[in-house]
């Protein structure tokens, strides 16, 4: 079975980057994968998004019009987003920013409050992480040694002592999220 | 044996001495140029100054659009042939990818200045260790006589026959002034060869211009200031003159840039 | 030691095998969504750090193909990338190149148009690519990625076929393909080869007459038999170098042709046609020119109806027709400026052409 996750949020929310660590990782795994921007002139402050499809399977289109799993990280994504979870599948939210909430009956809902942990933390740069790590509780397609090895893989050599203190949020965001509703 | 071998012979034989050999750099291809045009010269300048610095198997040339866009069928070393105005950019591609090879380009006024400036500029400022050759004869030759970047004021071509009105046409260019002032141009010099004194002191510039690529020092850029009889409809001597009165006024002859 | 798998993006890929495949030298100029390409190679610099392979920004489009060109006269594997504005500049060049019978790559990452149109992905630039696209009777060979892996593998291929027939070659992506990662094998570093070929222009050595490359010849009678001959080596790529891929063609009604991201989408559009019952497959030209014409032909006997999906007003169809001869329904069913097809859109429009 191939996981088709849509990340959307804020420019300079680390979205583009977040679906990067992931996509990574499942190629550390040995799982198929695939990582597809949404492009546009909008260095920061726009809306950006980003397919992940990660899976055991060939992948055919890397363009859905719905998903498995969907991470929202602001009003503007909920609004525009919230209709292509799949009926059965799965919606996750940081309610920081948000000024309404989820309202479908037929997903399953989870909240990760990753905004506020990581200023309580004092790294908000961590954020991304906690969100993925909140994620893969839930949805666990993916092992948390193939997170490191993905994050080695990703990041420049000069930001690899960072590594643990990501992984240490993504305990953090496993720890944090919680069911708003399960079907 | 060809006639001409077997006159050579002849002559030889009843004593005569030879003073003058062509270079075995121009092909026995017969000039296809108008008489009294600058051209043939300059062609004969460049293959006699690539042979005397024995750099013929190391030489390579970049043909413009225009009249001597078969350059070519006269030069007897390694040709390419641009599209009208890339020459300097021919010479990027094969200068960067072979560096120890000598690269000119030959090029006129309406290839140069007009249509090709953006790439004029850019080697030049790029400081590609080439060798531009810039025939300036006020005019488009090939095309029958039409107005090019550096027709004089008042000057009259086919598409300015009353004479070029700088409200409307603009004013002459020298792009030659122009690149001198980038640092990536090294040598930078205008010359002529209407006369025996003037062809030797171009010849020698021309030397210079392939010399200086040995240095990696920057861009070599010669103009020589030439005329069009055919195409200023005038006599080969009347346009020398002409161009004697006139185009070096606007164009004056002498080094730009030296090296410092 | 395993294979080497890397994760990157499209552009990426084309960048990186680049580098491997000893290509000598690259010139471009940024335009989205292709810059990449340039951006990664400036970052590897492989003329100080690797294999010495050229890489300049040029000052436009313009100057980095003849740049190109100059490079290619030499008997060098050149190459340059732009997205469609960019590549329309272009096309003067790869005219000269094709007369002067230059080999080099062109890939060119396809954005919505026309004008400035969107950095969106779109595949309206085909009839420019496969129809010639600059002034004078000519064509080159146009490959069609559908996958990062196969944006890397075509530079390889692209030299390996340019080189073969002394023509430009082009890479035809599109922005989605530019900009998505996926799982690249790359392969082992090769050597950049400086071969001294017998027509470059690498200086002319005593035993050997002048080399010159033009594309000039004044004389009608000369030009027409130099496009004779060119004509004789477009025949050829066409008897020689169709590529393309079949997927559940075995029991096909109906077959989708579609190239590049439209395939991948399509892929999808055949799982959901089989799940319903419905006899689907897809035919994919791997190469555009030469365009799989002679394949189609014999698998219409078969079908009852094709339906090309491509990101533009509908234009390989065309040559689908053409290819078909008129034998079988052929449809199209695409989006335009920018806009990209889903595959419940263009299965739904499959239904409601075919089955209803």
């Amino acid at each position: 079975m191939n996981e088709d996750i849509l990340i959307a949020g804020f420019g300079g929310q680390g979205v583009l980057s977040m679906g990067k660590i992931l996509a990574y990782a499942g190629m550390m795994q040995g799982k198929e994968v695939c990582w597809m921007p949404s492009y546009g002139p909008e260095m920061r402050g726009g809306t950006a998004n980003v397919t992940v499809i990660v899976g055991d399977n060939k992948i055919n289109s890397p363009i859905l019009q719905e998903f498995d799993t969907v991470i929202i990280l602001n009003q503007q994504s909920l609004n525009k987003f919230e209709q292509s979870v799949k009926p059965g599948g799965k919606l996750f939210y940081d309610s920081n920013g948000l000024t309404t909430l989820p309202t479908r009956k037929d997903i399953n809902i989870y909240h990760i409050p990753a905004t506020k942990t990581s200023v309580e933390l004092g790294n908000t740069k961590v954020f991304n992480i906690m969100v993925l790590g909140g994620l893969l509780k839930i949805v666990p397609i993916i092992d948390i040694q193939f997170i490191e090895k993905g994050l080695y893989k990703s990041l420049p050599e000069r930001s690899h002592k960072l590594i643990p203190l990501n992984l240490e949020a993504f305990k953090q965001g496993e720890a944090i999220v919680e069911v708003i509703q399960e079907l | 044996m060809s006639d001409i071998e077997t006159y050579k012979k002849e002559l030889l034989a009843q004593g005569a001495k030879k003073i003058f050999t062509k270079t075995k750099n121009l092909t026995d291809t017969p000039f296809s140029y108008c008489g009294g045009c600058g051209h043939g010269v300059v062609h004969r300048l460049i293959m006699e100054v690539v042979e005397e610095l024995n750099i013929t198997h190391d030489t390579i040339g970049i043909a413009p659009v225009g009249c001597t866009a078969i350059a070519y069928e006269f030069m007897n070393i390694d040709m390419q042939q641009a599209a009208h105005g890339r020459a300097p950019a021919l010479a990027t591609g094969i200068k960067r990818t072979m560096p120890d090879k000598y690269v000119f380009t030959y090029q006129g006024d309406g290839d140069l200045a007009a249509i090709g400036t953006g790439e004029t500029i850019h080697a030049c400022n790029r400081g590609e260790n080439i060798a531009i050759f810039f025939v300036n004869n006020g005019i488009y030759g090939m095309t029958g006589g039409q107005m090019a970047p550096t027709t004089l004021p008042g000057m009259v071509s086919s598409t300015s026959p009353y004479g070029r009105n700088m409200d409307t046409h603009g004013y002459p260019l020298s792009l030659t002034e122009l690149v001198a002032k980038l640092p990536g141009t090294y040598y930078v010099t205008r010359q002529s060869v209407h006369t025996p004194a003037n062809v030797r002191k171009c010849k020698k510039a021309i030397q210079t211009a392939f010399e200086n690529q040995k240095l990696n020092k920057g861009l070599s850029f010669v103009e020589i200031v030439s005329n069009c009889n055919s195409g200023w409809k005038m006599t080969p001597v009347e346009s020398n003159k002409w161009m004697e009165e006139n185009m070096f006024r606007s164009y004056p002859l002498g080094d730009i840039k030296l090296p410092q | 030691m395993g294979e080497d798998i890397q994760l990157m993006k499209g552009n990426e890929a084309i960048a990186e095998a680049a580098i491997r495949f000893g290509v000598d030298a690259y010139f471009g100029y940024p335009i989205t969504p292709q810059s990449e390409i340039i951006e990664y190679l400036a970052y590897e610099d492989p003329y100080n750090k690797r294999t010495g392979m050229v890489v300049i920004q040029a000052e436009s489009e313009i100057a980095a193909i003849n740049m190109v060109y100059g490079a290619a006269a030499c008997g060098k594997k050149a190459m340059t990338s732009s997205s469609s504005p960019g590549i329309s500049l272009k096309q003067e060049a790869i005219s000269y190149m094709v007369g002067a019978e230059l080999p080099g790559l062109i890939v060119n990452v396809v954005r919505g148009g026309p004008g400035l149109g969107t950095i969106q992905p779109s595949q309206a630039d085909y009839f420019q690519s496969v129809k010639g696209g600059g002034h004078g009777d000519y064509n080159m060979i146009v490959l069609a990625p559908s996958t990062v892996q196969e944006q890397y593998d075509h530079v390889g291929l692209g030299f390996e076929l340019a080189f073969k027939y002394r023509n430009p070659v082009m890479i035809l992506s599109d922005g989605a393909i530019g900009q998505m990662m996926e799982k690249v094998t790359l392969t082992p570093q090769l050597p950049r080869e400086n071969k001294i070929l017998d027509w470059a222009t690498t200086g002319k050595t005593p035993d050997r007459e002048r080399n010159y490359i033009t594309s000039l010849y004044l004389d009608p009678e000369v030009q027409e038999n130099h496009n004779i001959k060119l004509q004789a080596k477009f025949q050829r790529m066409k008897d020689t170098e169709v590529r393309y891929e079949e997927i559940m063609t075995d029991d096909a009604e109906y077959i989708i042709v579609a190239y590049g991201i439209s395939a991948r989408i399509s892929q999808t559009v055949i799982t959901m046609a089989r799940k319903n019952g419905i006899k689907l497959g897809l035919l994919r030209p791997i190469t555009l020119f030469p365009f799989p014409s002679k394949r189609l032909f014999e698998l219409s006997d078969s079908l009852k109806g094709i339906l090309c999906v491509e990101m533009s007003a509908g234009q390989m169809i065309e040559d689908v027709e053409l290819a078909v001869r008129c034998k079988i329904p052929v449809y199209h069913y695409g989006r335009m400026g920018g806009g990209v097809t889903s595959s419940t859109e263009v299965f739904e429009k499959f239904v409601s052409l075919f089955l209803k």
